[in-house]
């Protein structure tokens, strides 16, 4: 039993250490967790880690959060999972919440606001460019780019025209277009082959 | 009420955002427009802040977002909401459904999902880079200023990749917009 506690502690601090250190969101995180989870404390091995980030980007929700859980539950079940997961979340719930509660009289402050003005510009651009690295990754096949395509216009309108469609609907269609697809060619083989 | 909307916004957030942080964007901009939470230009900031600060971005926002509606118990909600999803798939798959990912249905799904999650991520950036040069869309009013950093920021983009044969990060990027603000406003 304490032995099971001293674990527990174990991941909760080396998650909130790699939650509290790691700038620049998920994909910075898998490094840093590589690197203590794996290469130091030798929870996971490296394949482990490449198989753990191969399902984070195909299932929902925070990368690190994926990470966060796999490991845990690695190391010490389904209690594990929790102590590391609420130990990569907390340092950026204590750090967001003080902002929150201090980020409106920042920016009465009228340099701030300028800069503020400009960060603007600058995470719209952000936005594009990191649409654009995933582009450039994206699977080449004219399918991929015509769905990509029709979602882009799709978006576009819905924000032009301020429809009241969220984007979730559009992402249903994909799927289910694509699933679609897959199943006619299935039956189109399944009976050449009979 | 509002502890309702935050834990069922959330739960989309958290459900949907495939691929990343960014993908979680173009569906917080959905919540906080439907809800009337918070406007375009404060999510921007606070984009901008959960880039400059440590930790998961969508978990700094939807910290944000619960903190700015219903205090420390709406961040709280919020929060663990939108990580729920992917602590229980995790779950899921390392312990009843080892074979799920490979599944040829599912597969087929994500074939499509992922083109279309890049094509709203791209909408989205392009529309909100628009909207900060020009931000009253019914009398186009171009706002110069705007313009002028959108266009050095590209500059610098451009540039940073083509001489030191490396992407701008997006903490300078970020630095260098708020500078760009500081003298052009």
């Amino acid at each position: 039993m304490g032995n099971k506690l001293k674990k527990l502690g174990e991941l909760f601090l080396t998650f909130f250490k790699i939650g509290l250190f790691t700038f620049g969101g998920g994909y910075a995180m898998l490094s840093v967790i590589e690197d203590n989870c794996s290469e130091k404390k030798k929870w996971i091995t490296h394949d482990e880690m490449m198989y753990v980030t191969v399902i984070a980007e195909s299932t929902p929700g925070p990368v690190a959060i994926n990470c966060a859980t796999f490991t845990g539950h690695r190391v010490a079940g389904v209690a594990g999972a929790v102590a590391a997961t609420l130990g990569v979340i907390l340092p950026s719930f204590i750090i967001i919440y003080a902002i929150a509660t201090l980020l409106d009289n920042f920016l009465e402050i009228a340099l701030v606001a300028k800069a503020f003005k400009g960060i603007k510009a600058g995470v719209s651009l952000l936005i594009l460019s990191v649409g654009t690295n995933m582009l450039k990754k994206m699977d080449r096949g004219i399918r991929a780019r015509i769905i990509a395509a029709c979602a882009f216009c799709a978006m576009l309108l819905i924000n032009i025209f301020s429809w009241n469609i969220s984007s979730i609907v559009l992402m249903l269609l994909a799927g289910a277009v694509s699933l679609a697809i897959f199943l006619i060619g299935d039956k189109r083989k399944g009976g050449e082959a009979a | 009420m509002i502890y309702l909307q935050l834990f069922l916004g959330f739960l989309k957030v958290g459900l949907f955002s495939f691929g990343g942080a960014y993908s979680a964007i173009p569906l917080i901009r959905d919540i906080v427009q439907e809800y009337g939470w918070l406007s375009d230009e404060m999510l921007t900031h606070m984009i901008a802040i959960s880039e400059s600060t440590p930790g998961p971005i969508m978990i700094n926002l939807a910290t944000y977002v619960g903190a700015s509606q219903a205090g420390i118990l709406g961040a709280a909600l919020a929060t663990v909401t939108v990580a729920l999803p992917a602590f229980l798939v995790i779950l899921l798959v390392v312990t009843l459904l080892k074979n799920a990912l490979e599944n040829k249905y599912v597969q087929a799904v994500l074939k499509g999902l992922v083109p279309c999650v890049i094509g709203i991520i791209l909408a989205t950036g392009a529309y909100m880079t628009f909207q900060s040069c020009v931000p009253m869309a019914g009398d186009l009013a171009v706002d110069v200023s705007a313009v002028i950093i959108v266009a050095a920021l590209t500059a610098a983009m451009i540039g940073c990749k083509a001489w030191r044969k490396k992407k701008l990060s997006p903490i300078m990027l970020i630095v260098l917009s708020a500078l760009l603000g500081l003298f052009v406003y």
